[in-house]
């Protein structure tokens, strides 16, 4: 943890030191500004401004975020980011923990979202009674999410579905 | 909690704080203020990431990218997509997008110790046409390089070939695909003398049992991973075996669960081949007819540095390829060593385990699909490993047959449509042609339109031999397309970083974001990305898979087909060419580059108005002719009536891909079988045309040691690889704040015990040292994966923790991949 808040400072400080001087003259506005080039001369922002000949102390290692509130989708059919931890949670051909709670008959019962039809249908497109045994592996498409920060922002804007749907008849 | 938006918001500002300096103009700004239209159109487009090839369906408002689904009606992923497939419609708004190239400058002018200025396109290519052309002057194309892509589209690649092959006269020209299936590559041309799998992905659902050899197919190929799935779920009697160095999540669905010792899959390979024999199993009919044998040139090194002491003492180091005829009976007795005693002591694995496996492949009632990636072609015994798995398919006869199907997966989306079949490597002309063959080269100069006598006739640097060469001031202008090879290939400070800083050398990357390649280039050029432009893949069941521009790229960022082809313009052919060729040749003298190679009446014979109404081309716009038309309908010309055969341009616009060879209109799915391969004649059974004889070769290959095995100093294996959430460097997923958060940062995978002799637990900050580096990370002794005693895994997706820095650059020394799965590091404390 020290190391980290070392390199940061660092960062900072050598940052604040150069727009002092040097590119005064170009005024930042965060929100439009794609590459960020620091004072170093550090582009990736992966890297956090660490040239690639050196090597930084690791981000602390992130904590999975288990608050059980479900997070929005971008877009329908886009599969739900997990809510909660899944440490130890049995996924083998005999056990599927996941679906304790989430298959249609038990989801009221847990108070667990049940998985949506599209996974009881086979790769022919036929319904099935239960789960289809291509989304057996529930980890595959659901993820759980870390607190960690975001080092690079995302632009992408979801589709604009009022709009759009006035004007469908 | 916080929303989304507060996210972007705060690390944004946290981006501000934390750097200073120049801000590149953005264009997205623009979006917000033009009109919102209300239309949404879907189109279709192959995913951008791995070789599985799933299709998508793009949804496109107000020319952005607002979502996308799996296209149920893509043959490949009937509408699944995996966890990356899902977000893939924010790969591309990434807040840094690279909008304008940046050159590195002082006091105004180019200079290699100068920092990173914005300028503009002709800026740019002024200043790296000048460096390419003082380059040229000095040592002719030999001193010119190009790293590409299997992640360059069809016509990128053929593009970029042409410009560096017939142009340049240079075949230092190689794809990062040499570090993913090169290995795959030779396999497939020792043992069939003609590339790629001779199954498809329809074998999924016949096998009865499918063999993973090196490959964690639940992380790395999902959705093939859901097809072996749903067989294994819905039929009682599939077998599932997995096989690899440390437990992952593929064992979920393991019947078969095999942990073995690094290397020895070459011993367990052999000991298949040897109890198939021993049990009278042998297919001997098949045999007899398809099959010929040959005894390899063991001893071969390990693509080291010529000067390295184990090339120096490795008996055939300089004839890594060499082979003698031998007979079924040598064969036999070649492999009669591999006994299951030997086997099991070498690999330490239980007996029985060893004996299910190998029954799968003895009993002719079990139809086999085996299945591989990395832990194969990252071997510095790749293609022996490859050619051994084909041998236990060739004894038993199971192969091109739904089911029966020995099957090498890729990596890259485009790895086997662009950087094999259009032939990026530096060995090879588009369909399997190879530079060093007279008739191969006057064939390609021949479609090409250009001189007889103008492609060179000696292979020419691969990849990890261009970070050499670098290195060693032979190889000084160098254009990196693609790909992100500074955090990619092995040995990094050793290798990698010194011949990029080297100041006799000019690098440039063309990428979409600031990569760690990116920062040690001289001149950055940004790049369009996936539906960006027009474009083509090809993925590992020979499907070529077509989509259109759907979306402008931002700011200046352009593809790298524009980028060729406008770079090209800046030479003429005697500033590139020999004197004595042009004298010969004079209808030839005094004409550019884009004239000779892209204006030569074939790539410009189509015009911008046959691109498909509704979509954009904006390569067309620029060049008056529809450049990936005329580029792809070139190439196709390499292939067809060869067993390559190429559909016509605008076919796959309207289909979800077609797998070649594509011979009257229809698509091949099982090569070299009478039957469902039209070019296997009536009455054959089997014919592996590739090969002169029509027989496919069994080889007698050894086990040999690793080049690097942990010692009293450097005490633990280590294994690189990846992780579902990120796509090999990360610089597309690490953007997509919901794969990031998923799994933020890389760790050292460690057995509990081995942590505990060393005093360390979870979470501890801890360096990993080699011989050649070391880099910082922190301790996993839970997750996904369970890495036996002696062994650590690192994925290699993370920038900020670049674990190449401590691998080793030993390759397989007949395929050139290097070997990313064996080394020997140390763990301390940091």
């Amino acid at each position: 943890m020290k190391g980290v808040r070392t390199v940061l400072a660092l960062i900072v400080a050598v940052g604040l030191a150069a727009c002092g001087s040097k590119h005064e003259e170009t005024p930042r506005k965060a929100p439009d500004a794609p590459v960020v080039i620091t004072a170093a001369g550090q582009i990736d922002a992966m890297r956090r401004g660490v040239p690639i000949d050196k090597e930084a102390s690791p981000l602390p290692m992130a904590r999975v975020e288990n608050f059980d509130r479900i997070r929005p989708v971008n877009y329908e059919m886009q599969p739900p980011t997990i809510p909660h931890a899944i440490d130890n949670y049995q996924l083998t051909v005999n056990t599927n923990r996941c679906m304790l709670c989430h298959t249609r008959s038990a989801a009221k019962k847990f108070q667990a979202p049940p998985v949506s039809d599209a996974h009881y249908l086979t790769r022919d497109g036929k319904v099935l009674e239960q789960i289809s045994s291509r989304r057996y592996f529930c980890v595959q498409c659901h993820v759980v999410q870390t607190d960690a920060e975001p080092l690079v922002g995302n632009r992408y804007e979801g589709l604009n579905t009022t709009l759009a749907k006035e004007e469908k008849p | 909690m916080t929303t989304r938006r507060d996210f972007i918001r705060a690390s944004a500002v946290g981006a501000a704080a934390s750097a200073a300096s120049i801000a590149v103009p953005a264009r997205f700004a623009e979006a917000a203020t033009v009109p919102v239209p209300t239309e949404v159109k879907w189109s279709k487009a192959p995913c951008r990431f791995c070789g599985t090839g799933c299709g998508v369906q793009v949804a496109v408002q107000a020319g952005r990218v607002v979502a996308t689904h799996g296209d149920a009606d893509a043959e490949v992923n009937r509408g699944l997509n995996c966890v990356k497939g899902y977000f893939l419609s924010k790969i591309m708004y990434g807040n840094d997008r690279l909008t304008t190239p940046l050159l590195r400058k002082k006091d105004g002018q180019y200079a290699k110790d100068g920092d990173f200025e914005p300028v503009s396109w002709d800026e740019a290519f002024d200043v790296m046409a000048a460096q390419f052309k003082r380059v040229l002057k000095a040592k002719g194309g030999t001193g010119i390089g190009m790293a590409g892509s299997g992640q360059w589209t069809v016509w990128e690649g053929y593009a970029a070939n042409k410009l560096m092959k017939a142009g340049f006269r240079s075949n230092h020209i190689d794809p990062n695909a040499r570090h993913c299936m090169a290995s795959a590559v030779t396999g497939f041309m020792r043992t069939f003398g003609m590339d790629e799998p001779m199954g498809c992905y329809d074998d999924f659902e016949a096998a009865d049992a499918f063999v993973l050899w090196g490959s964690n197919m639940a992380e790395m190929h999902p959705i093939l991973w859901t097809r072996v799935t749903d067989r294994r779920l819905s039929h009682d009697h599939v077998k599932v075996a997995v096989l690899s160095t440390f437990e992952h999540r593929s064992f979920d669905l393991a019947d078969i669960p095999i942990i073995f010792k690094p290397q020895t899959d070459l011993a367990i390979l052999n000991y298949i081949a040897n109890h198939i024999i021993q049990t009278g199993r042998v297919n001997e009919d098949f045999v007899r007819k398809h099959v010929s044998f040959k005894r390899g040139n063991d001893d071969i090194g390990y693509g080291l540095r010529p000067d390295n002491p184990l090339e120096l003492k490795a008996r055939n180091s300089k004839d890594p390829t060499g082979s003698t005829p031998i007979d079924f009976d040598a064969f036999k007795a070649f492999v009669e060593p591999y006994t299951l005693d030997y086997a099991a002591e070498l690999s330490g694995v239980e007996k029985g385990w060893l004996k299910h496996l190998a029954e799968l492949y003895a009993d002719p009632k079990v139809k086999v699909m085996s299945l591989w990636t990395m832990g194969f072609n990252q071997h510095t015994r790749g293609t022996w490993a490859n050619n051994m798995v084909y041998n236990i398919h060739l004894l038993t006869g199971k192969i091109a047959t739904p089911g029966n199907s020995p099957f090498s997966l890729t990596g890259q989306p485009s790895a086997c449509g662009t950087a094999r079949e259009v032939g990026t490597f530096s060995h090879r002309l588009p369909a399997d042609l190879v530079v060093t063959d007279p008739e191969h080269r006057k064939h390609a100069e021949e479609i090409w339109k250009v001189p007889h006598g103008l492609i060179v006739d000696k292979v020419g640097y691969h990849i990890v031999e261009q970070n050499r060469m670098l290195k060693d001031g032979k190889l000084n202008a160098y254009w990196v397309m693609a790909n992100n090879n500074m955090q990619a290939a092995a040995n990094l400070e050793n290798e990698g970083y010194p011949g990029y800083r080297n100041p006799d050398n000019f690098i440039v990357v063309s990428d979409p974001y600031p990569t760690v390649t990116a920062q040690a280039a001289d001149l950055i050029l940004p790049t369009a990305m996936w539906v960006e432009k027009e474009g083509a893949y090809g993925n590992a069941e020979r499907r070529t898979q077509f989509w259109h521009q759907l979306v402008k790229a931002p700011g200046e960022a352009r593809s790298d087909l524009w980028q060729l082809m406008e770079f090209s313009k800046r030479f003429t052919t005697d500033e590139c060419w020999p004197a004595d060729l042009l004298a010969a040749n004079p209808a030839y003298k005094g004409k550019t580059l884009f004239e000779v190679l892209y204006r030569n009446g074939k790539v410009d014979r189509f015009a911008p108005g046959e691109v498909e109404a509704g979509y954009a081309n904006d390569e067309a716009a620029v060049f008056g002719f529809y450049p990936q038309k005329g580029l792809f309908e070139e190439y196709a010309e390499f292939g067809r009536g060869h067993g390559h055969d190429l559909a016509p341009f605008d076919d796959y616009h309207k289909a979800r891909g077609i797998r070649w060879p594509v011979v009257n209109g229809k698509e091949t799915r099982w090569r070299y079988k009478e039957g469902s391969d039209p070019y296997v004649k009536p009455g054959t059974g089997w014919q592996f045309y590739g090969n002169k004889d029509g027989r496919a070769v069994i080889w007698a290959l050894p086990y040999e040691p690793p080049a690097e095995s942990p010692d009293a100093d450097y005490d633990l294996w280590l294994a690189t690889g990846r992780v579902l959430e990120h796509w090999h460097s990360g610089s597309m997923t690490m953007r997509v704040p919901e794969l990031y958060k998923a799994f933020p940062s890389a760790v050292v995978f460690m057995n509990p015990d081995d942590a505990k002799a060393r005093g360390l637990k979870r979470g501890d900050e801890v360096k990993v040292i080699s011989r050649r580096g070391e880099m910082r990370s922190r301790v996993e002794t839970r997750g996904r994966n369970r890495v036996p005693v002696g062994l650590v895994f690192v994925p290699w997706f993370d920038a900020a923790q670049l674990i190449n820095k401590t691998t080793l650059d030993a390759t397989c020394p007949i395929s050139k991949q290097t070997d990313f799965k064996k080394c020997a590091v140390k763990v301390v404390l940091a």
